[in-house]
């Protein structure tokens, strides 16, 4: 492997050989850093950790080590067709990362996608009548009623979606990457491309008969009203020969690695190309603490910026203007239903400042939902009750945490558990779930403006709770001290843990926005947060999560800030480039 | 075969104990650093541990004790006899191959034994001379201390030693030299060779013991009584004869742009560094702490670092300890602690103080009020003594300094040590006064 000289533009990583676009910073594959400039700009120390490095690796194979690069390029399995297509490398364009394999492989996949899809409509016959979003809920999901409450104000729900949906299109846009745009300029005119006709959203909640799934692969396509495309989803799904494509859609996790000193491998790789000079002063060494050897400054850790695209859903988490370190954490990822469909998922985790470690905490409850997630989804679990288990998952996660020895000195006796919130969605191509625990939340805004955007979530906090309650006005009880003080949380001092899960049915294409207090600060209620939202978000969510990032940063970025985007419905393969 | 290029010095630590969070704007960093050092290296086990030489072995040393031998050790008799008896004490307690000598110390200095300028090596015949030239002591003359540090420095500079130290003891004040031959004299010995001092009666001069010893980086006290001096000097003995390393430096890191604002021990006992301090290459200075055994010690450092924004982090401080060699180079001692900088909003988290750093705090105060107290007695403003020594009091109570609130109990009466409610004592015995400013740099730890 030749080691080429840095130059401004390379056509391949010097590092792994990948090949490379201009303007490329960083390898997409082994994080090298391509930048032939050194300096690196003081208020953006980012490392864009665009996650696509290929990780042949099933979602339990844990998280990526620092990818070591030159093993990188032969250990492609899943990726036949893609060599030709730089997908992998590119940082930030939304059909990057993972999908680059799925669209290797693109070729059989519609018809084998719409096979499997298409009979679900007609698989269960004996659905029950249409009911509204939230009754699809397998049991053990808890219900959120407040949340349930919140639904019909939101888009989703409408029982009687159009029927006059464009019959044809839809079932073919996610899952065809030349589809995609097409489909998605279509939803945009159209309005309501995801045709959840009655009978689907009845099947969705329907415990269909266990012959179905077996059924389903081998009927040919007949949905009758073409819009349906998803099928049911039975809590125990007959056991089946592992769909190759579960492997190869490459659940990408954007959880930052826990030790920030090994971890960093792009950022050590890039710092000891450029010297390590301190970004604070531009005059000394870096030692090896951390610390300028001249003016004292500590160096920019890797959580202080995260950035992290994958497939069609992006996250930005920023350290803020006021807070000495990042406590946020976010983990994204795609996957492919048993069916052949896609789905996309987004943890976004705040720590509790008061507690110990917090920042330890969000990140081992952001990777653990996301893991348990990206492993369930597959498996044909329910989304919903995939997101449940997910939080109690990553609840034991946190909770470990307060059983491992401090590394605090002894003379800080007084601690806390380790704690964090959570918030997650579940984007599928025709259900969105969230869940969550504590004050993050989630918000729906509909790509056409004119319908109204929404609050998917429920703070477990304490204004929210006096309003629910109706004890008090929405506007004392948030402008009381204790407003923010959240009820409910991750962690092992936590009293009861009561994971809220929602389920809905948008009738029309939008996005999920999942962030921390510290974005929704600064857009409150549903419309502020829409108008935040860039109009081309479904389509450069990327984009969009740094725009909202920097909304809060302009607002005085007084907390951490973290923000994860994910268009509804979810998408197979990236839009197609340019 | 013995691993001969392993560095015989013991294992050093470093604690730092700091509420780094600053509120925006600030930048006056205060930190106590732990200092503690425990033996190990290349002998003993771990069951003989942590002693880094087994019993009756130590690093080479050069002992040279300072006797006065002034007019007025014979006011009374007994103080000259039980000096020679301490300095026999001392002698006994003396590790067999350890360097010693014995300085008569007058308005001039005279070597008692071995003589002729040379040291004489401890044994069992050796120690048997040096008692039986103790024999020759006589009273007669003046006190002219720094004559007494020259030569005891000449002495140990004879020996090549790893541990230098000497054990002065004087009865009156240094009447037959100016301070500045004294000052001039303590320089000139300052890294040279620590020194432990100590006034017996009442008629010496508190601030002559203590500076000595603190220009030399040893203990000073009181012995009122003379009969107390065997013990005495037993005791600062087998502390000198402890010494496993001498010569440890404090390298203190800072950043561009940062004031050191102080540095000072604070545990066992106040002893200003500040002005201490050498360069050591870029931002960096040493500050010298002396010879060390197995012991633990406590600074405050207080750095003004330039304020940066909320959420910046930095490095105020970098600790590490080192031993300067004549070469110029330096032996790292390997342990090192950061003093960090954390700028927050959050207000709790900014306004809280370290419980160390607030104690030592104190602590520090306390020996200046006692001092202050005293000062102001003397003088003969007894409201302003009273406010100081009620302070004292207060302080003392509050940090359970119970030895330095016994010995404020010998010169005020204490009406209500919580408030520092005091009275002056009409009358105060001397010797107590003398040992409460001596004393009053002593501190105690933080209550676990």
């Amino acid at each position: 492997m030749s080691q080429m000289p840095q130059q401004a533009a390379l056509s391949k990583c010097p590092s792994c050989e990948e090949p490379l676009e201009a303007g490329d910073r960083f390898c997409g594959a082994c994080g090298y850093d391509l930048s032939a400039v050194p300096a690196r700009p003081q208020d953006q120390p980012t490392i864009a950790m665009n996650g696509s490095v290929p990780q042949p690796s099933p979602p339990e194979g844990g998280f990526p080590p620092p990818p070591p690069a030159p093993p990188a390029a032969p250990s492609w399995p899943a990726a036949p067709g893609s060599p030709g297509t730089p997908a992998s490398s590119e940082t930030h364009r939304p059909d990057a990362a993972g999908h680059g394999a799925t669209e290797g492989s693109a070729a059989p996949f519609p018809a084998a996608g719409q096979q499997g899809a298409a009979p679900a409509g007609t698989g269960s016959p004996a659905v029950p009548p249409a009911q509204a979003a939230p009754a699809a809920r397998p049991s053990g999901v808890r219900l959120d009623r407040r949340a349930q409450q919140a639904a019909p104000t939101a888009p989703p729900p409408p029982p009687t979606a159009p029927p006059a949906a464009p019959p044809a299109a839809p079932p073919a846009a996610p899952q065809t990457a030349a589809a995609q745009p097409a489909a998605r300029s279509t939803s945009r005119t159209a309005g309501h491309p995801a045709p959840q006709t009655a009978p689907a959203a009845g099947r969705q909640g329907a415990q269909p008969s266990p012959a179905s799934p077996a059924a389903d692969a081998s009927r040919p396509q007949q949905a009758p009203g073409g819009g349906v495309y998803r099928p049911a989803q039975p809590e125990d799904y007959p056991l089946q020969a592992p769909d190759p494509r579960v492997a190869a859609a490459e659940p990408v996790r954007a959880a930052p690695r826990p030790d920030p000193a090994p971890s960093t491998a792009a950022a050590e790789t890039a710092e000891a190309e450029s010297g390590t000079v301190c970004v604070a002063c531009r005059a000394g060494r870096v030692d090896d603490d951390g610390y300028c050897e001249n003016c004292g400054h500590a160096q920019p850790r890797e959580r202080d910026h995260m950035e992290q695209e994958c497939g069609p859903v992006a996250a930005v988490s920023d350290r803020g203007l006021r807070h000495h370190r990042n406590e946020d954490a976010f983990a994204i990822g795609t996957t492919t239903l048993p069916d052949g469909s896609p789905a996309s998922v987004a943890i976004v985790c705040d720590g509790v400042s008061s507690a110990t470690r917090p920042d330890e905490a969000s990140l081992a409850a952001g990777r653990a939902a996301s893991e348990s997630l990206l492993a369930a989804l597959p498996r044909g679990t329910h989304p919903q009750q995939a997101m449940h288990d997910a939080i109690l998952a990553a609840s034991d996660a946190v909770n470990a945490l307060a059983g491992e020895p401090a590394t605090a000195r002894e003379h800080a006796p007084h601690q806390n558990a380790p704690a964090c919130t959570i918030v997650g969605t579940v984007v599928t191509d025709a259900l969105l779930i969230v869940g969550w625990v504590g004050d993050s939340r989630a918000y729906w805004v509909p790509v056409d403006r004119s319908a109204p955007p929404a609050r998917l979530t429920e703070d477990d906090s304490w204004a929210a709770q006096m309003v629910a309650a109706g004890l008090m006005g929405e506007a004392e009880a948030y402008a009381d001290q204790r407003a923010h003080a959240i009820t409910g949380w991750l962690g092992a001092d936590a009293y009861e843990l009561e994971p809220h899960t929602a389920s809905f049915k948008p009738d029309r294409p939008g996005l999920v926005v999942v962030c921390t207090d510290g974005l929704w600060n600064y857009a409150e209620s549903a419309e502020e947060m829409a108008e935040v939202v860039p109009a081309d978000a479904h389509l450069r969510p990327l984009h969009s999560a740094r725009v909202l990032v920097g909304h809060a940063l302009d607002g005085g970025g007084h907390d951490n800030v973290t923000v994860a985007v994910v268009p509804f419905p979810a998408a197979a393969t990236g839009a197609g480039s340019a | 075969m013995a691993n001969l290029s392993k560095s015989n010095v013991p294992r050093f630590s470093v604690d730092v104990y700091q509420n780094e969070y600053l509120p925006e704007g600030a930048g006056q960093v205060d930190a106590v650093v732990t200092v503690t050092a425990t033996g190990g290296g290349t002998i003993g086990n771990a069951v003989t541990a942590p002693h880094l030489y087994s019993p009756g072995e130590g690093p080479s040393a050069a002992v040279v004790l300072m006797v006065d031998c002034s007019g007025s050790m014979d006011y009374p008799p007994t103080k000259m006899r039980n000096a020679r008896d301490a300095t026999a004490a001392a002698i006994d307690a003396l590790r067999d191959g350890v360097h010693f000598a014995v300085v008569g110390g007058t308005h001039v200095a005279k070597e008692v034994y071995p003589g002729g300028g040379r040291l004489a090596v401890a044994g069992a015949a050796t120690r048997d001379q040096a008692k039986q030239a103790l024999r020759r002591l006589s009273a007669g003359g003046g006190t002219a201390i720094g004559t007494w540090l020259r030569l005891a420095d000449t002495l140990l500079a004879s020996a090549d030693v790893a541990i230098r130290h000497g054990i002065l003891l004087t009865d009156g004040r240094n009447e037959h030299e100016s301070p500045e031959d004294l000052r001039a004299a303590l320089d000139a010995c300052a890294g040279r060779f620590t020194c432990d001092a100590r006034g017996v009666g009442t008629d010496w001069e508190v601030k002559e013991v203590t500076g000595i010893a603190s220009a030399l980086l040893g203990t000073a006290d009181i012995v009122a009584d003379p009969a107390g001096l065997a013990a005495d000097f037993t005791q600062m003995m087998e502390a000198a004869m402890g010494k496993e390393v001498a010569d440890v430096s404090l390298r203190l890191w800072t950043p561009v742009g940062t004031t050191v604002r102080f540095v000072k021990q604070v545990a066992p006992t106040v002893e200003e560094l500040t002005d201490r301090r050498t360069e050591a290459g870029p931002r960096a200075g040493d500050y010298p702490l002396g010879s060390w055994g197995d012991e633990s010690r406590d600074y405050h450092i207080c750095v003004e670092v330039p304020p940066a924004g909320l959420g910046q982090e930095m490095l105020a401080a970098r600790v590490s300890l080192v031993i300067p060699r004549p070469d110029g180079t330096v032996e790292n001692l390997g342990a090192q602690g950061l003093v960090r900088a954390v700028w927050t909003d959050d207000v709790a988290a900014s306004t809280a103080i370290n419980p160390q750093v607030a104690h030592y705090t104190g602590q520090a105060e306390l020996a200046q009020v006692i001092q202050q107290g005293l000062d102001l007695r003397k003088a003969g403003d007894f409201d302003g003594a009273t406010a100081k020594l009620g302070r004292a009091v207060q302080l003392a109570s509050a940090s359970g300094n119970a030895d330095t609130a016994k010995l404020l109990a010998k010169v005020v009466d204490v009406v209500d040590a919580a408030t520092g409610t005091v009275r002056l004592k009409a009358k105060v015995e001397e010797a107590d006064e003398m040992t409460l400013e001596t004393r009053s740099t002593k501190t105690v730890r933080v209550k676990k």
